[in-house]
């Protein structure tokens, strides 16, 4: 394929995304939206994917350092963003059986 | 392996991970199934990452390790130690986090390979670094904010809007002609410059009360970000996570701004809460009436439905857990006790959820808005707790007041009102509440936690022992 053709096959990727995240984030109940804000910024941290090419690609020093910081930006918001939103989660729950046993 | 095997490999690891996102975010559906759902975007990250490690261009592994290293603890830090109510400022920081990562690979891209791009690979790199840097700003000052580091009140000078739009356009104009000479590398770090000083501008007129607009609108940039980091390196797992990013933090400014009854344009030029414009009547022509925790604990004694209105006061007095006792108390007499939840209580959206669940108050007492409101007229008393505009009955019958069409949870029309507050001040939008002074409704002033507890105490009195022992 052509250069040209990747990159408008690139624009349908991302506008079928976007309609599929329109769909799924319209169907999260408002009870849930903190952990739904704190998840799919766990999920956008994907720029570590990023940082790893360019911390890892060999390049100049400037280039390694900004990757550098970027992984390390990237992987706090991997790692907090998805352990922050399990201590969330955990706390949710319907009716207990005995009143006040909070786990 | 051959490169092309391994790169077939790669491709399906992103493939896979992204699925996993997909179906990770739709579990969210349902407290029931989410916790499940998160494991699997866990899963899909991890598939992600060790995919790209996999990746030939990766030579050198020292400069991941720190990084990656460092981020790790960073995050398990953030993450352990954020109390439930800082939860905004948390969000705010990690977008920042978030589009920080984002905008720095897309400068160090930039830097290494810059002259050699095409011209949609530019563009891309161009809104990469643009919403990046402001997201970067952008953030750290509602992060401010939230933390109350800096005045939550609006700041505005004359001729701000004008001032931000001349400078957006610089800023466009400038990605315009790095994209036509992408040798031009003054021109690409001034834009970065500008970018970030941008992000600054846009936050400064906006008040703390209208940062649940705000950090979700921010959010939609960071994705929007990791999403043009996707377009500028050819990748699609970034363009798909970015997008759903984009596609979450979007739709929940809109209902934000909904809940507001206002645009996104007024939330973020409009700077609310600025100047009172109120025709309410003056407060001190009105009389209202102020009670003991005693006279309020007698009413509750005798109540069969209670709705509690939690608002940003639960938060900052942390009264989640003595509300979470006084619910059980009430509950064990035999009370049915709800909670009605308006979308912008709070400093984010869903806010108010997470505290309750926090103090341990079941999900299936909180209802929304639009669930409970039919309901308040069978209530006996709506406990009213640090939460004031989203109850301002002004809202509905005073088309004068700067709130008004603003969708309101109707707490006035319970048998009685109780409202918990510190003082007669006003809300953040400086209106007077014309609830306070109905003559079903009566104030009990001081800290939210201390005046619940002293309602549990009282309330404990007018128990009789055998239904405190059941």
């Amino acid at each position: 394929m052509t250069d040209s053709a990747l990159q408008i096959m690139e624009l349908y990727v991302f506008v079928l995304a976007a309609v599929v995240g329109y769909h799924i984030i319209h169907r999260v109940p408002p009870l849930l939206h903190t952990p739904l804000m704190s998840a799919t910024n766990a999920v956008s941290a994907i720029s570590v994917v990023g940082a790893i090419l360019i911390a890892g690609g060999g390049y100049a020093a400037v280039a390694t350092v900004l990757g550098t910081v970027a992984m390390a930006a990237a992987m706090t918001n991997v790692v907090g963003g998805f352990l922050i939103t399990e201590r969330m989660l955990r706390m949710f729950h319907a009716k207990k059986p005995v009143a006040g046993g909070a786990k | 392996m051959s490169h092309s095997v391994l790169n077939t490999l790669i491709g399906l690891t992103y493939f896979v991970a992204s699925l996993l996102f997909i179906f990770g975010l739709r579990s969210l559906g349902s407290p029931r199934t989410a916790r499940r759902g998160m494991h699997m975007a866990e899963l899909g990250m991890v598939l992600a990452i060790v995919g790209t490690l996999l990746n030939h261009e990766v030579i050198s592994f020292t400069w991941i390790v720190v990084g990656g290293a460092i981020g790790t603890v960073l995050g398990i830090i953030i993450a352990v130690w954020t109390p439930m109510t800082a939860m905004p400022q948390r969000t705010a920081l990690s977008h920042a986090f978030g589009a920080l990562a984002a905008s720095l690979v897309g400068i160090a891209h930039f830097y290494e390979k810059g002259a050699s791009m095409n011209t949609i690979e530019l563009v891309a790199l161009g809104f990469e670094v643009m919403f990046g840097s402001l997201t970067v700003t952008g953030s750290l000052m509602a992060f401010g904010k939230l933390q109350e580091w800096l005045p939550g009140r609006p700041v505005t000078y004359k001729g701000q809007n004008v001032f931000n739009v001349g400078l957006f356009f610089t800023i466009a104009g400038l990605a315009i002609y790095v994209i036509i000479d992408p040798t031009a590398a003054t021109a690409f770090y001034v834009m970065v410059g500008l970018a970030t000083l941008f992000g600054v501008l846009l936050v400064l007129p906006i008040g703390a009360a209208d940062m649940p607009v705000v950090i979700a609108l921010l959010n939609s940039y960071a994705g929007l970000a990791a999403s043009a980091t996707g377009f500028a390196l050819g990748n699609n797992i970034l363009i798909i996570a970015g997008a759903l990013d984009g596609a979450s933090g979007l739709i929940l400014s809109i209902i934000m701004s909904k809940a507001m009854n206002r645009s996104i344009t007024n939330v973020l030029f409009g700077a609310f809460g600025k100047a009172p414009e109120s025709t309410a009547k003056s407060a001190a022509t009105l009389t209202y009436r102020s009670a003991t925790p005693d006279e309020a604990a007698s009413i509750l004694d005798t109540a069969e439905r209670v709705v509690v209105v939690p608002g940003y006061g639960m938060a900052v007095s942390q009264a989640q857990h003595a509300v979470k006792k006084l619910t059980e108390l009430l509950e064990r007499k035999g009370t049915d006790v709800r909670f009605a939840i308006h979308p912008v209580a709070g400093r984010m959206p869903g806010h108010m959820n997470v505290l309750l669940a926090e103090a341990g108050v079941d999900y299936d007492k909180l209802f929304d808005m639009d669930q409970i409101n039919d309901d308040f007229e069978r209530t006996d008393v709506a406990i009213i707790i640090g939460a004031n505009d989203v109850v301002n009955p002004a809202a509905r019958s005073d088309p004068g007041s700067p709130i008004f069409g603003m969708p309101i949870l109707n707490a006035d029309k319970a048998r009685s009102v109780m409202v918990l507050k510190r003082s007669m001040s006003p809300g953040f939008a400086g209106i007077d509440n014309e609830l306070f002074y109905k003559p079903n409704t009566m104030m009990v002033f001081g800290d939210a936690a201390k005046t619940v507890d002293a309602l549990v105490t009282e309330l404990k009195e007018l128990t009789p022992a055998a239904a405190r022992s059941a």
